[in-house]
């Protein structure tokens, strides 16, 4: 129940788009059609579950204060987590190197459709944000974590192909010419952000 | 590097005054370039946070322009984005410690968003699209420029959302000042009450969306397709 309950809360309740605007910029450049949105939104949730839980075990077996009390009693003061931005994106922008190079060898057709994003997404925010978050929030084991990882990629997919499918019909409003393209898509993404938070409070 | 052999251009030539005034305006890094959405919204609530906000940005992005920009022909072109990274990790690091020692309730504030400075496009996108090709002088005022470009917005936002969700305005190092007249609110018998909405992430994004809309209906050659 308790995985449940991240996941959900990932999904919904602390969505990545809504409540944290991790990956706006992405967010807002691959929009346009339903299809590329929906390509990056997997390969978003795929790369957030595979680097959430590598950062969570290197939190906690090397950076954290005491973590390295595995290797040796001596480095029970050892206290690296200073380090953690630059381990952290390290280990991102490596894992996605990796995880192209692999989905490339054994699945071409996943390849195909998630290829061109892979890059793009070693820079993107949320993945980021998500190893940052399981920093914060001290999850209690690699299971949470991941679970949480998995979630707000559901809901930044989610996100993203919601406001992609908008913006495929709004091309046939009478939207004022100024707002056309960027503006009228902050301004949406504030009303599902609003609508989105009456998610809030719930529990599972 | 070879030495040039064209007249010497003075630091505050036409050239590059234009550097510094673009991206306040017409090629603004928010409002137009659509870099570094992400942390301009999330930390907008109020005007302290913003602040402190935009000058760590601006000290790891002068940084970051400068560094690569001297170091443009010395990195090879397949591993550009990750030496990119560990230079700005190393930056945001010095930041992130500092705050950490001088500033630590802004720091709590702020939590991972010192932290996502390092996947600011802004930076990431001004290094690839500036440093890398152009001389250290105009980087620097290449990232100054884009810096302001980029605190502008985000003061604005911040101003906004804090006078009309909580009826005053945080000063860095005064405290929260408050503009009403305290007998207005209806709490004590008045008539004014604070819009909660304003605090809520979702109004960021509305103000911002109202700000590109004013930008370009002044300036007509900004507006999109569709």
């Amino acid at each position: 129940m308790e995985y449940l309950s991240i996941f959900v809360k990932g999904i919904f309740i602390e969505n990545m788009i809504f409540a944290y605007f991790l990956g706006m910029c992405s967010y807002l450049a691959v929009s346009k059609t339903v299809k590329t949105a929906n390509g990056l939104g997997l390969a978003v949730i795929f790369v957030l579950g595979i680097t959430v839980p590598i950062n969570y075990l290197l939190e906690n077996y090397v950076l954290k204060e005491g973590a390295l009390a595995w290797l040796d009693p001596e480095f029970e003061t050892v206290d690296l987590s200073f380090l953690s931005f630059i381990m952290f994106i390290a280990v991102i922008a490596s894992m996605v190197q990796l995880v192209e190079m692999i989905v490339e060898k054994f699945a071409p057709a996943l390849y195909g459709a998630l290829g061109i994003f892979l890059p793009l997404i070693a820079v993107n925010c949320s993945i980021l944000g998500g190893a940052l978050f399981v920093q914060d929030r001290q999850y209690p084991s690699i299971g949470e974590a991941t679970v949480f990882g998995l979630g707000s990629g559901v809901g930044w997919w989610l996100a993203i192909v919601a406001i992609a499918a908008i913006r495929e019909k709004i091309r046939y409003s009478h939207v004022p010419a100024p707002l056309k393209g960027l503006g009228i898509t902050f301004i949406i993404t504030g009303l599902m952000g609003i609508a989105f938070m009456s998610f809030m409070g719930i529990e599972i | 590097m070879s030495t040039e052999s064209t007249p010497k251009e003075s630091l505050f030539s036409k050239k590059n005054r234009k550097l510094l005034s673009d991206p306040l305006s017409d090629s603004n890094p928010i409002t137009i370039q659509v870099l570094g959405i992400c942390s301009a919204l999330a930390i907008t609530v109020q005007l302290q946070q913003a602040v402190i906000m935009s000058l760590s940005v601006l000290f790891v992005l002068i940084g970051g322009n400068v560094i690569v920009s001297l170091l443009r022909n010395l990195i090879p072109d397949r591993i550009r984005i990750i030496v990119q990274l560990v230079i700005v990790a190393s930056l945001v690091i010095i930041v992130d410690q500092v705050l950490r020692a001088f500033q630590p309730d802004i720091s709590e504030k702020l939590s991972v968003f010192v932290g996502l400075i390092i996947t600011n496009c802004i930076i990431m996108g001004r290094l690839e699209a500036f440093a890398l090709g152009n001389k250290p002088g105009p980087s620097f005022l290449d990232a100054i420029g884009n810096g302001m470009g980029y605190a502008w917005i985000l003061l604005v936002v911040s101003i906004v959302r804090e006078l009309f969700g909580s009826g005053a305005i945080s000063l860095p190092g005064m405290g929260q000042v408050k503009f009403l007249p305290q007998e207005w609110f209806i709490s004590n018998g008045g008539f004014y009450e604070n819009n909660n909405l304003m605090i809520l992430p979702p109004m960021a994004l509305v103000t911002v969306g109202i700000i590109i809309w004013i930008q370009r209906s002044r300036n007509k050659a900004l507006i999109e397709e569709n």
